[in-house]
């Protein structure tokens, strides 16, 4: 079940190059949200953006009551929010969403994360940790000090294993020039991929190569966010069956269920 | 000191053409799935009316990606009517709302006259539905659509075809996208329409300067939210002098005062559409905000304020 809170606003800080976490206090909505979620927040009260703005979960620990959410200024709407005080209210909807396919015993799980895509992926290795599950984490970005989640992933003792564009940390390169040493990828069970579409299909490719089973999770633009709308349509790689909603069919899928954007 | 205003009984509902609702807050269509989507939020059965989803005759996939984008104080919208046919609508969503009491009007489209003539045929005296809305305004599919909606002569035949095929109340929703609305509102009156829908969406367009290229992969979409209430308000005025049916009234409202602008400028009842995006619970807060102006300004029958800003 989801629905509509107006939340407190714990934290609202800037933690990278156009890199936010905001912290939110929304025990109705906290205790029902699954990894790969997002919420659906308002941006003020404005008409002018008029539309919520979806919002991976980034973090919510367990019994707390707290929803993290990472978030980069990509316009009008996700600028607003920078704006937002600690002790405001925001408007938000949610969990919305199909979240990720969790194993049902421990396995040997990557995630590979690319710029703000990281954000779904933190949550996800909360629970996958909590589920006994070893996991690594591959995490691109521009340079070093876009790498935002790192240490909170190694406080949940996972693996983490950065690129970077400028080499300032980790390989230099993309994310996905780490497939390129076979250890990397040795006895993994499963892959979840969240990031630039590019970066996602060579994953999907690679992992369809390895036969690993994996899960995409998208971003589009919404307006409704509930499936009512139609307008976050995307292509499944069969043709003939149309299309999915992100928001309701997503926002994460089989990583070989639908076409990704190659650039 | 303030008087104090004795408590009125207010009455809200509307008779909108035959259809009867139980106040004239309206979700639209396409902005509200087929009110299932939306439950969680709202209570469905007390809003006004849903208007279903587009219906065809056939299953249609709809447009390819991107469908949507936002605009200043609105959005452009291309989805091209995907839908699963009027077969699934009445099998599978119908009954569930007419289970729940929720009060339905359909809505149909087709590509010719033969086939809004069957989708009327094939809705009639399936239990549930209070009136059915003809879609001749679709901006955002190559058949159909927007071309019955803006020739005269077709949209008095394509009124007159459908009605010929139900008994329920027959409702045009009218395209903003011509020269003189009124001719095109007189025309539906004389093919016998029931009531009038005003407005569809406003074509428009965005360009992404970065790929040098339209946004919409459609190129046009249909422009919605509060920065189409000016035209909407001015289109209903004008026709509301012209016509004796009623008129639902919609395009742009987020709450009560945009609502009660709409019927002061002759809409007997009002639909939200793209609000419903921002806030899923509005048609009910507009029905509580209609109440309290209702009080404030003692006006008990909303129908006494119905195009009282009209200046004949």
């Amino acid at each position: 079940m989801s629905c509509l809170d107006k939340a407190m606003v714990l934290n609202n800080r800037q933690v990278g190059p156009e890199l936010f976490v905001m912290e939110l206090s929304s025990p109705a909505m906290a205790g029902k949200c699954r990894p790969g979620q997002f919420l659906h927040i308002k941006p003020g009260g404005t008409e002018d953006p008029l539309l919520r703005r979806p919002l991976s979960i980034y973090d919510v620990v367990a019994g707390s009551g707290r929803i993290s959410l990472l978030y980069r200024i990509v316009g009008k709407g996700t600028g607003l929010l920078t704006g937002v005080k600690v002790n405001d209210y925001v408007d938000i909807m949610g969990p919305l969403g199909r979240g990720f396919a969790l194993p049902d015993q421990p396995e040997n799980i990557l995630l590979i994360g690319g710029g703000v895509g990281i954000a779904p992926l933190l949550y996800l290795g909360r629970v996958l940790r909590e589920r006994q599950c070893q996991v690594k984490v591959l995490c691109g970005a521009g340079t070093a000090g876009q790498l935002v989640a790192g240490d909170r992933f190694q406080g949940l003792g996972i693996t983490f294993v950065p690129a970077t564009m400028d080499g300032s940390a980790g390989v230099k390169g993309l994310v996905t020039d780490l497939f390129k040493s076979d250890d990397t990828l040795a006895g993994i069970d499963r892959v979840y991929t969240c990031g630039p579409e590019p970066m996602m299909a060579m994953v999907a490719q690679w992992a369809g190569a390895h036969n690993i089973w994996g899960e995409v999770s998208l971003e589009e633009h919404m307006a409704c966010g509930v499936g009512a709308c139609l307008g976050c349509a995307r292509k499944l790689r069969n043709n003939d069956d149309g299309y999915v909603k992100v928001c309701k069919d997503g926002p994460v899928f089989n990583i070989n269920e639908v076409e990704l954007y190659k650039n | 000191m303030e008087m104090i205003k004795k408590e009125l009984a207010l009455d809200l509902t509307v008779n909108l053409g035959g259809m009867r609702l139980n106040n004239p807050v309206t979700v639209a269509s396409g902005t509200f799935g087929y009110g299932r989507e939306y439950e969680e939020y709202i209570d469905i059965a007390g809003i006004g009316a849903v208007i279903v989803k587009g219906t065809t005759l056939e299953p249609r996939h709809g447009n390819p990606p991107p469908r949507i984008i936002e605009t200043s104080a609105g959005m452009l919208n291309a989805i091209g009517l995907e839908n699963p046919g009027v077969e699934v609508f009445i099998n599978e969503y119908l009954p569930y709302l007419h289970a729940k009491n929720v009060t339905v009007i359909a809505n149909i489209a087709g590509n010719t006259l033969e086939e809004y003539a069957a989708l009327a045929a094939r809705l009639e005296g399936c239990p549930g539905i209070a009136g059915i809305e003809l879609n001749i305004s679709c901006p955002n599919v190559k058949q159909g659509g927007l071309q019955f909606g803006t020739d005269p002569q077709m949209v008095k035949n394509v009124v007159q075809a459908v009605k010929a095929e139900t008994s329920l109340p027959v409702m045009p929703k009218l395209s903003p996208n011509v020269t003189d609305i009124v001719e095109i509102a007189l025309a539906a009156q004389e093919g016998g329409a029931d009531a009038l829908s005003m407005i569809n969406t406003l074509m428009g367009m965005a360009i992404d300067v970065r790929t040098r290229k339209p946004v919409l992969a459609n190129i046009f979409g249909g422009l919605s939210g509060p920065a189409i209430k000016p035209v909407a308000l001015r289109m209903i005025y004008q026709v509301y002098r012209e016509v004796t049916i009623p008129i639902l009234g919609g395009g742009g409202i987020m709450n009560a005062t945009d609502a009660l602008e709409f019927i002061m400028a002759g809409a007997s009842a009002v639909s939200v559409g793209t609000g419903n995006f921002v806030n899923p619970q509005l048609a009910n807060e507009i029905v509580f905000g209609l109440r309290t102006y209702m009080q404030e300004n003692q006006v008990p029958n909303l129908n006494d304020i119905v195009g009282i800003a009209v200046q004949k």
